[in-house]
């Protein structure tokens, strides 16, 4: 791998750029690997990479279905931030942002991570006495957040019109260090570290089973023929369910569609990240000056990729009160993505039934932010058999009754 | 959007009238049930990818509730029947299996 630096930048641009290799090699499956992981999304790489170089488990596949990072990581709306109320998630979201942070150094690849601050709208007296528990709990945990009051958010976010006439904007928690990061690099940034380790990606792989012997995992087997191995984690996201299916498990898991649009791009006009809860919206402005735009999940059970339309008017519509001057805006481009929610709105990384396979879903709508974190987590189970970040995070806290409760806590942008 | 037929009051509207409540014909375990089920009862969910039958309420229209049969997929609504029943009609099987051949192994 050649390291990417301001040197090497400005060599190729004296040869007329003719130096550049691949990031990532594209492989072919071998016969037999120590672990292979499927899906090659965020999560995924992040697994192989951690398992790499933190245990200097190397000899790993990642099977990937589609395209590199063509699911939920590139449909996300990126944004990071970590204050979560129960302990346990905020220990891993802490960890994940914290690794964002240095992540771009890390994997020699510009993720353009950007701490501009996170504000959630408190809309409602209860948002307000709800926010101000997460800020006191998260002061507990070492997770830097505070709530402020109406004029500060003004300060912050000048296009906001804080006597909305359904939702008054009565104050907001505020992380000064959540921001978001270019969610396609993370996934590139990742495949790349992951192939000069000498791990295989490997794309157009469709898993087709899960063999197993006397309760042990041998391999998968694939669209491109049988594959060994000792370990597999399974992370897919909204296809969770159907590879526990293969696997012989069942999930405590429903798919939904998420939504989300980018406007037109415009002038600079709002440099943190907004959401607003109670009203069903959340917005940020890339860096190319596209208003980023998130909303609230389908109702009911959906594989479909897209949103209905109803639910992105009620975004749109929420998000024109809270800022009149976006009701001006064309919209260019609006996707849906599946995403995997649990009966806690909290994740799942966990040991299976069947001895080898791990799993890691139930990210609900907010995996994009785990990402590093998630990936560290989970290579640390896979390698050691349990970790201390994911032992909360078992599949047996629905048979023991013992819930990581985030659903209250972060509503529906979590 | 879907369009969907109640089959209490016999209105035909679009979906916003409509609200879903997830999985049907679940086995609701209670006192003196096993953790196991308990959990199932509670949690476990089949999820599938293509055909699916789910409880819905006329939340804005005659309030009762009704079962649906819809495609995960393809958003395709089958057909609605009776909530006061533990399985689906045979005649709307009959119709998801000429529109879906296979699918029930594959649920």
């Amino acid at each position: 791998m050649k390291k990417y630096s301001v040197f090497a930048v400005a060599r190729e641009a004296m040869r007329h750029h003719t130096g550049w290799t691949r990031a990532w090699r594209d492989a072919a499956p071998k016969k037999r690997y120590d672990a292979i992981i499927i899906g090659a999304g965020g999560h995924g790489l992040a697994t192989a990479y951690y398992l790499g170089k933190n245990f200097g488990i190397t000899n790993v596949a990642i099977l990937e279905k589609g395209w590199l990072g063509g699911g939920n990581t590139g449909r996300n709306t990126t944004i990071i931030r970590s204050n979560y109320l129960q302990d346990p998630s905020a220990a891993l979201y802490e960890k994940s942002r914290s690794l964002y942070e240095t992540m771009s150094q890390d994997l020699n690849y510009n993720v353009m991570f950007s701490p501009r601050g996170v504000i959630m709208l408190a809309q409602t007296e209860h948002e307000v006495r709800g926010y101000k528990r997460t800020a006191h709990a998260n002061m507990l945990q070492g997770v830097k957040t505070e709530f402020i009051g109406p004029e500060k958010v003004k300060e912050l976010v000048p296009i906001i019109n804080l006597a909305g006439p359904r939702y008054p904007v009565l104050g907001g928690l505020w992380q000064a260090r959540g921001g978001t990061a270019r969610h396609d690099a993370v996934a590139w940034g990742y495949a790349r570290a992951c192939s000069d380790m000498g791990m295989d990606v490997i794309q157009q792989c469709n898993v087709t089973g899960i063999r197993s012997e006397g309760g042990k995992v041998v391999g998968v087997s694939t669209s491109k023929g049988d594959i060994d191995c000792d370990k597999l984690g399974i992370v897919v996201a909204g296809h969770s369910g159907h590879l526990a299916d293969m696997a012989g498990f069942r999930l405590p898991l429903e798919s939904v569609a998420l939504q989300a649009l980018v406007s037109e791009p415009i002038k600079p006009c709002m440099d943190v990240v907004v959401m607003a809860n109670t009203v069903h919206g959340y917005m940020s402005q890339s860096d190319k000056g596209e208003m980023v735009i998130g909303g609230g999940t389908d109702g009911y059970n959906n594989y479909t990729q897209r949103g209905s339309f109803h639910h992105l008017e009620e975004t749109v519509r929420a998000l024109i009160e809270t800022f009149p001057m976006v009701s001006r805006l064309k919209m260019l481009r609006h996707w849906g993505g599946i995403v995997d929610v649990t009966g806690d709105r909290s994740p799942i990384l966990s040991k299976t039934p069947v001895d080898g396979v791990f799993i890691n879903c139930g990210w609900g709508t907010g995996g994009f932010k785990a990402i590093p974190g998630s990936g560290w987590a989970m290579a640390e189970l896979m390698a050691k058999g349990h970790s201390p970040l994911t032992d909360a995070f078992g599949l047996e806290r629905f048979t023991e009754g013992r819930f990581i409760d985030e659903s209250v806590a972060a509503g529906v942008a979590h | 959007m879907l369009i969907v037929s109640c089959p209490n009051c016999g209105i035909t509207a679009e979906e916003t009238e409509f609200h879903a409540h997830g999985e049907a014909h679940i086995t609701r375990h209670a006192v003196g049930s096993s953790d196991d089920q308990m959990e199932t009862y509670l949690f476990m969910r089949k999820n599938p990818k293509g055909v699916h039958f789910e409880r819905w309420r006329h939340q804005y229209g005659c309030g009762k509730w009704f079962h649906m049969a819809r495609c995960t997929m393809t958003l395709e609504v089958f057909g609605t029947y009776s909530a006061q029943t533990y399985s689906p009609p045979d005649d709307l099987l009959a119709r998801i299996d000429a529109r879906r051949p296979g699918w029930r192994e594959a649920t």
